[in-house]
């Protein structure tokens, strides 16, 4: 139905720069994440989209054309916002009606009807339709304003966290309707939010986005396995990736502090370099002979697997090791990870030497 | 019970250490104005409810006489006393209705970032902090036909807004409205103020247009406390006395409160105004009892 193309935006709210040059790209159909922490400029991205933020400059196109000049009522978005922002005073099925209602579309009764009668089914809410909003759950408040955006058949659903006001339990059934939704109505999706895991489960494509610009694009298993640098692999996975302070030798590495080298299969960066070298806490390996030692500081044990944090020396690291392994609190095992897996980042800037 | 309402005195404090209870400062900020409430309030008006069914006249050493509802029946009969009536109700329509048009007109203007806001909002809210016998003496000056600022800055001569039978009372009107629009318009912006921006922003991306808006989101929205004003206006129109006394003189404007001041201290018919002012107070309460009402159900919706 539409692509979205953001070219060069910037905005500032007084001193304060919320984006810098933003370049976005979505195409038709996506469910497009942007993913970032508070104050990062996602809301500001989507707003300045949704046509309620005029950017500073460069230029917002909407399926290959200049949306610039165009108010929000014209550029044919919808919006779900994390505050329900629901019509008050009436009821589910007038908040449903209300966009179609406009002046500017003409409808007639029974297309109104219609339409209103599959958003409640797709959402189902269609037992709700003539209660009031005030005496909806918070639940049911967020179907009613994801129903009364899919009334309307936009290009384009723009979505700012819709789901953390939630408690988890209907976030997740939420964040899987949604999926079905998008699935569904193959309309172009921006869903903009603070959580990994709702990137990471929802979206065709994730954007991370750092003050105001975009640090990396990519399918969900791109951003986790080779992210661009330090800060994107922070910011996916639970628990953390596990950054550590090395220096590299001839193929293998050597973390500050320990005696041992550790081999790497990738070969950039020449002996001697400074580097953050990162793995992901579930290709670190419990074994027999592996080269590291490692003191149990910590298990969490959580059904399927098991979370253990780990003391090297110094540093502190997590382990995703399977819930079969048996360890017990301060317990001396050896360590090894999968050198495959190992990212190496330049110390200095972050960046990944993978993308050179 | 007590207990449960009332906040524990701290056991520290100065007053604890004199030996006072919850109880006594309680008492302290309770009784004196229990007792002034009861003094100039509860017994005139039981005493003048006596009264209504007497004859009793204030100028004379006469005793009252029990009469029965005979004042009553009398007023209640009395053709001139329900123009009076007719006059009233035309006026509080005419004097509430420009008041909440012109308040709540002015409200939407300044429920908008504009320059200098607040000073502009206390200007406009000053003829609010007047005396009602102020505003009148120099809005009869302004109505001058002779040399009056109105008439010749809308250039109609001698035209005599106060002297004319038809216009007076609406001159009065106008009055009243340019005084207290400016406490409709300070309820109507703390209502629309409470509005959230995100609605707006909602309806904008809905396409609602900007009437649709207004009707659909910030009219019942802002209801509640519009109700609230129009109560108090209402009721204080109702009962305005001075302003229509000071500023006109004609059988036309002779309102409730001046037909009742008449007959209680110029007839000096005290047992008579007693039961009018009954009357008034009957229609007062059943007119406010209707508001509140109408106030709950939009509350409810």
């Amino acid at each position: 139905m539409a692509s979205i193309t953001l070219s060069g935006i910037t905005k500032s709210f007084g001193g304060n720069r919320a984006l810098r040059g933003l370049d976005l790209d979505i195409a038709d159909g996506e469910f497009f994440v942007l993913l970032g922490r508070t104050g990062a400029g996602k809301t500001t991205t989507l707003r300045i989209i949704a046509g309620l933020e005029q950017p500073d400059s460069g230029t917002v196109a909407i399926n290959g054309q200049d949306v610039g000049g165009r108010n929000a009522a014209e550029r044919d978005v919808a919006l779900v916002l994390q505050q329900y922002s629901l019509y008050p005073r009436l009821t589910v099925r007038g908040n449903l009606e209300f966009p179609l209602r406009s002046r500017i579309r003409k409808f007639s009764e029974d297309e109104i009807a219609a339409r209103v009668e599959k958003a409640a089914r797709t959402l189902q809410i269609t037992p709700l339709l003539d209660r009031k909003v005030e005496r909806l759950s918070g639940g049911e408040m967020q179907r009613v304003s994801i129903g009364r955006a899919i009334v309307r058949e936009p290009q384009v659903f723009l979505m700012d966290e819709p789901l953390s006001a939630l408690d988890a339990k209907l976030r997740e059934s939420l964040r899987v309707e949604l999926k079905a939704l998008h699935a569904d109505l193959g309309a172009t999706f921006l869903y903009v939010t603070h959580d990994q895991v709702e990137a990471m489960s929802m979206g065709d494509k994730i954007g991370v986005l750092r003050n105001g610009q975009l640090v990396q694009v990519g399918t969900p298993t791109e951003v986790y396995t080779r992210p661009r640098n330090t800060f994107v692999a922070r910011s996916v996975g639970t628990p953390q990736m596990n950054l550590m302070h090395a220096t590299m030798g001839a193929g293998s590495a050597r973390i500050d502090g320990q005696p041992v080298d550790l081999p790497v299969a990738v070969g950039e960066g020449e002996a001697g370099r400074a580097l953050t070298l990162g793995i992901r806490p579930e290709d670190l390996v419990l074994e027999g002979g592996a080269p590291l030692e490692a003191r149990v500081f910590d298990v969490e044990d959580h059904g399927v697997i098991k979370i253990l944090t780990l003391d090297i020396g110094p540093a502190r690291l997590h382990a995703t090791v399977s819930a079969k392994t048996h360890v017990a609190l301060d317990e001396v095992v050896r360590l090894g990870w999968r050198p495959d897996k190992v990212l190496l980042f330049d110390r200095a800037t972050g960046e990944n030497l993978a993308y050179g | 019970m007590t207990d449960s309402v009332m906040t524990r005195l701290d056991p520290n404090s100065r007053a604890a250490a004199r030996g006072w209870s919850d109880l006594t400062i309680r008492n302290l900020f309770i009784i004196p104005t229990i007792a002034f409430l009861i003094i100039f309030n509860i017994f005139p008006l039981l005493y003048s409810l006596g009264y209504s069914f007497t004859d009793f006249r204030a100028s004379t050493n006469a005793p009252a006489k029990f009469i029965g509802l005979q004042n009553y029946r009398e007023l209640l009969n009395d053709e001139f006393i329900w123009r009076n009536f007719t006059i009233t109700a035309k006026y509080v329509i005419v004097s509430v209705a420009g008041q909440v048009i012109v308040g709540f007109g002015l409200a939407m203007l300044l429920n908008r970032d504009i320059p200098m806001k607040g000073l502009i909002t206390t200007l406009l809210l000053l003829p609010m902090m007047l005396s009602m016998a102020v505003v009148g003496l120099f809005w009869k000056l302004l109505y001058d036909p002779s040399f009056g600022i109105i008439n010749y800055a809308l250039g109609l001569g001698k035209f005599e807004w106060l002297a004319d039978p038809d216009m007076a009372l609406y001159a009065i009107a106008i009055t009243d409205i340019w005084m207290w629009s400016p406490f409709v318009m300070l309820l109507s912006l703390a209502g629309l103020s409470a509005v959230p921006k995100h609605l707006y922003e909602a309806a904008e991306i809905d396409r609602a247009g900007p009437f649709y808006t207004f009707f659909r989101i910030t009219l019942p929205l802002v209801l509640p406390i519009l109700m609230i004003a129009i109560i108090f206006r209402t009721m204080e129109a109702f009962k305005t006395f001075d302003l229509a006394y000071i500023m006109a003189s004609q059988p036309t404007t002779e309102l409730i409160s001046i037909r009742l001041y008449k007959m209680a201290f110029l007839e000096w018919q005290t047992g008579k105004s007693s039961a009018f002012a009954y009357i008034v107070l009957v229609m007062v309460v059943a007119i406010t009892n209707i508001y509140v009402k109408y106030l709950n159900k939009v509350k409810e919706r």
